[in-house]
Order: C-alpha cells, then structure tokens, then sequence
C-alpha cells in the first residue's frame, strides 16, 4: 500500500504528517510531501487513521502496483 | 522528380495561398480527396497511425496512437476534442492553421474520431480568436454543403482565452460547464466530456494525421528522424526579423532555422519548447538539431514549438522574473504547492532582478524547485520551476550581477517574452 494526496483538496491541515512523518513531511507552506514509499506492514494501521483524520479527506490509500 | 517532390516541405503549409483561408474547393485540389474513412476500420487507422510514429504536437509530445487506442478501448461512447486553444502566449502556430487550413484540421478529426467510434467531435478555440471561429464555421459548413461523407457532427466551442484552458483536464470541465480548471481523477480518456471516453488532441497532431491518411505511414517518414518523424509548425520570436510560423522537417539545424528567420544580432541564448522549455545558451546553437533526441542532450524539447531568440540586448532576468510573475498568476489557485510555491518563487525572483534578495535566496529557489514539481493536479507548476531553475542555470552570471548591482541597463528593453496580461482565473478559491 501506498499514500497518496489529492492535492486539490488538501488544504494543509498537516495532520498527516503529524501521524505518518516516515511517510510525510511538509514544505514550507504546510502541504504534505510524499516519499512515495510502499507503507510497511506495521505503519498499515496508522495510514488508515491518517486517511480518516484529514479533515478534507485529501489523504488516499492506494494499493501497491497502481 | 515525384519523390522529391512528395519528400518536399511544405506539408501542412502548402495550402497556404493569398486567400485568408483556403476553402473546401482548393484545400481539394492541393491535397486531394480524403479517402472514404468508411471502408477503413478503425484498427486499421490506429495501426497506420502507429507506424507512422506520429505524436501529439500540443506539448507532450506523446505518441498519439497510443491515446487512440487507449480511447478507442472503453466501451462507451465517445467523444473527440480538437484543442484550438492554444494557451501559450508566445504561440501562434495552431491560430495559423484554423484560420488558413481549417479544412486540414477537420479532415484530421473526422479520421480520429472515426478511429476511436466517436460521433461528435468539438473544436475548441480561444474566444478571442475570432478569426479561427469565424474560419472554423465557414468550413463546416462548406462541408456540409459539400455532403462530405464520414464526418463526424463538427461543434465550435470558445474556451476561456487564458494560459492553463489548454491543459486536458481544464478543457474538459470547461467543455462540462465548470470553471476551467484542472481537475484530479480520473482522466479525460476514462471520462471526459460529459462522462464519456473523451480523445483531446492538439489541432496540429490532426492535421498531419490528415496528411497520414491520404500519403501513408511510409510518406510521413521520409522527413524527420526516427523518435520524431515527419514535420512540424514552429513559431519563432524574439531577436529576428522575421518572426512567424515555419513548418520545419524535424531534425533541421536550429542555426538554420534562425537564418531563416533572420536573427538580428547576436543572441544571448534561446528558448526552446517555449515557457515550459528550456533556456539553451548563445555559445551551444551551433549542431543543435530540433528533434528530441538530439535536444534531449541538452534537456530540451521542442514542446509545442515555441523557438524564442534572446538578443544580447535584452536583460534574461528581467524576461525570468516577469515569466515568474507570469505563472504566478496563471494558477489555478486550486494547490497548495503551486499557488504559494510560484507565488514564492515569482517573489524571490524579482527581488534577486532588484538586487534585494537574502544571501540564502538561489539556495531556497533550487529546493523549491525539487520540492514542487509534480504536486500539483497538473503539470503547470513543474514547468514553471523548470523553466526558473533554467535560467538560473544558463543566466547565472547575469543573475550574480543583479543580486549584487540590482537592475542594469538592460532591464529597459521592450519585453521579449510576450504575458498577456489577462487575469488567470476571477476567483481563487
């Protein structure tokens, strides 16, 4: 699985990062920047809260291969 | 003799006669009858299209049966685009061709949409550009007063006269009744105008594809080279006296194109691909060719075809800080990196050109830069910091002397990079 942002939607609430930073960072202006690294096992779990707490809903979870 | 003269060019520009545009009669007599699109399957359309190697001429240079096949698989109904609307201030090539050659262009859409099943095909076209609509409309109908048969039902649209319209996903929520903006999701080959397959392809592609049909994949071949077969449309500006729309074989010498186009004095370095291109310097001209393989070396494209010769006497970065300025505005304002990012950029810029940016100010535009490109929903902000980081890279010492002098002498020369000055969207968000 990887992350994945919708960038017109993403209105740099920066939540994400807060709970994904192996994942997202954000630039200077608050908007998330994505390594577009597989998300391991273990980080799956935290992915999903990530997704469901942006509050535009602007964090996607895509499956590998896409 | 007749294979010289078939390898000769003009191509697309041999109709161009006195006449402001060539009617159906003449377009007829210079290249002869289409042939009748119903006896061909639309199979056999792609794959002529395949062979002949032809690719898109808006920008992208992607290869264009690859997207026929790519519409043409989904199984409802389409719809084809013909992108008119040429966005690019510095570009006039695709204005040239529907004003003059309307009937190259139409032909080249009956034959896309007949080879990807669509039944109507749009041509979109600047709202300002009343001369392509007015050429547009007398065409159809002389078409359809002709009973041409395998057209396609021909609808004009006026999109919005503004930098990003042209940009595939733009022009689609335009053609749907939206804003004009891109969007995110699913692109316009999966759903498009009005939910369907949608095929948008540059006016130019179409014209060439109309030449394709009647001469065949081989034909197309004998001018150009291997990755970028056949011919082009360029619009030359800036330090020549003669600036217009050439058609040139690809692979041609840029020297030579600029001879062509008399190049005034001597240049400090030259635009190629346009604003999304890249800057070559004065001293690499010479052995340029204009074919991707050969610009790939110096990580140039030919994009849409804008060449734009910088004479000596014009400051680059005066021109890159207004071209900043330039794209700033032309967002969307839809993205976060792309509405501050260029906003940033565009700011640093100008203040390096007044020689009141911070010591830390070229450092802070090269991760920009890298921080920026593809985070938008289209590709707009990547060639706005591609062409930045460009001339940063070609214009160096010029920018060195600002930084430290502020403006010089230079900065008062007339505008070489045209900006229309249109406001980009009414509202952002």
């Amino acid at each position: 699985m990887r992350v994945a942002v919708d960038p017109i939607q993403c209105v740099a609430h920066g939540l994400c990062a807060e709970l994904l930073p192996e994942r997202i960072r954000l630039d200077d202006w608050g908007y998330p920047i994505l390594d577009g690294e597989p998300v391991p096992r273990e980080l799956v779990g935290i992915a999903r809260r990530a997704a469901d707490a942006c509050p535009t809903l602007a964090l996607l979870l895509e499956p590998d291969g896409k | 003799m007749a294979i010289a003269t078939e390898q000769a060019l003009p191509r697309i520009l041999t109709g161009i006669g006195e006449e402001p545009m060539a009617e159906l009669e003449s377009h007829l007599d210079v290249h002869g009858p289409l042939p009748d699109l119903r006896r061909w399957s639309p199979e056999q359309i792609i794959s002529v299209v395949e062979r002949s190697g032809l690719r898109g001429h808006g920008g992208a240079s992607f290869p264009m049966a690859t997207k026929l096949r790519a519409v043409a698989s989904r199984r409802k109904p389409k719809i084809l685009v013909a992108n008119g609307t040429e966005g690019e201030p510095a570009s006039k090539k695709d204005r040239v061709l529907l004003r003059e050659l309307p009937h190259l262009v139409l032909d080249g859409a009956a034959i896309a949409a007949r080879a990807v099943g669509a039944g109507e095909a749009v041509i979109a076209v600047s709202d300002v550009d009343e001369r392509s609509a007015r050429s547009l409309e007398l065409a159809v109908d002389e078409r359809q007063h002709a009973g041409l048969r395998g057209d396609p039902q021909f609808q004009l649209f006026g999109a919005p006269e503004r930098w990003l319209t042209g940009q595939e996903s733009a022009l689609v929520n335009v053609l749907n009744g939206g804003p004009g903006k891109p969007t995110f999701g699913p692109r316009p080959f999966e759903r498009g105008v009005r939910q369907r397959p949608t095929l948008v392809q540059n006016v130019e592609t179409l014209a060439h594809l109309a030449l394709i049909a009647r001469h065949g994949a081989d034909w197309f071949r004998l001018l150009g080279t291997d990755r970028d077969p056949g011919s082009a449309l360029v619009t030359v500006a800036g330090a020549v006296s003669a600036p217009g729309v050439y058609e040139i074989e690809h692979g041609m010498p840029l020297e030579e194109l600029l001879q062509t186009a008399d190049g005034r004095e001597p240049l400090s370095a030259v635009l190629l691909g346009g604003y999304f291109g890249t800057w070559l310097p004065g001293a690499h001209i010479r052995g340029v060719r204009l074919a991707a393989e050969h610009l790939a070396e110096h990580g140039a494209s030919l994009g849409a075809g804008v060449i734009v010769a910088l004479g000596q006497s014009a400051c680059p970065v005066a021109e890159t800080a207004r071209i900043a300025d330039y794209f700033a505005a032309q967002s969307a304002g839809q993205c976060g990196p792309c509405t501050n990012g260029l906003g940033a950029v565009a700011d640093t810029v100008q203040q390096l050109a007044t020689g009141t940016a911070s010591a830390g100010a070229r450092a802070e535009l090269a991760r920009w830069g890298k921080d920026i490109k593809g985070r938008g929903a289209c590709q707009h902000p990547d060639g706005a910091v591609r062409f930045v980081s460009s001339a940063l890279r070609v214009f160096a010492e010029d920018f060195d002397d600002h930084a430290r002098h502020g403006p010089c002498p230079r900065c008062s020369h007339p505008p070489v990079l045209p900006a229309t000055p249109i406001p980009a969207f009414p509202v952002a968000r």
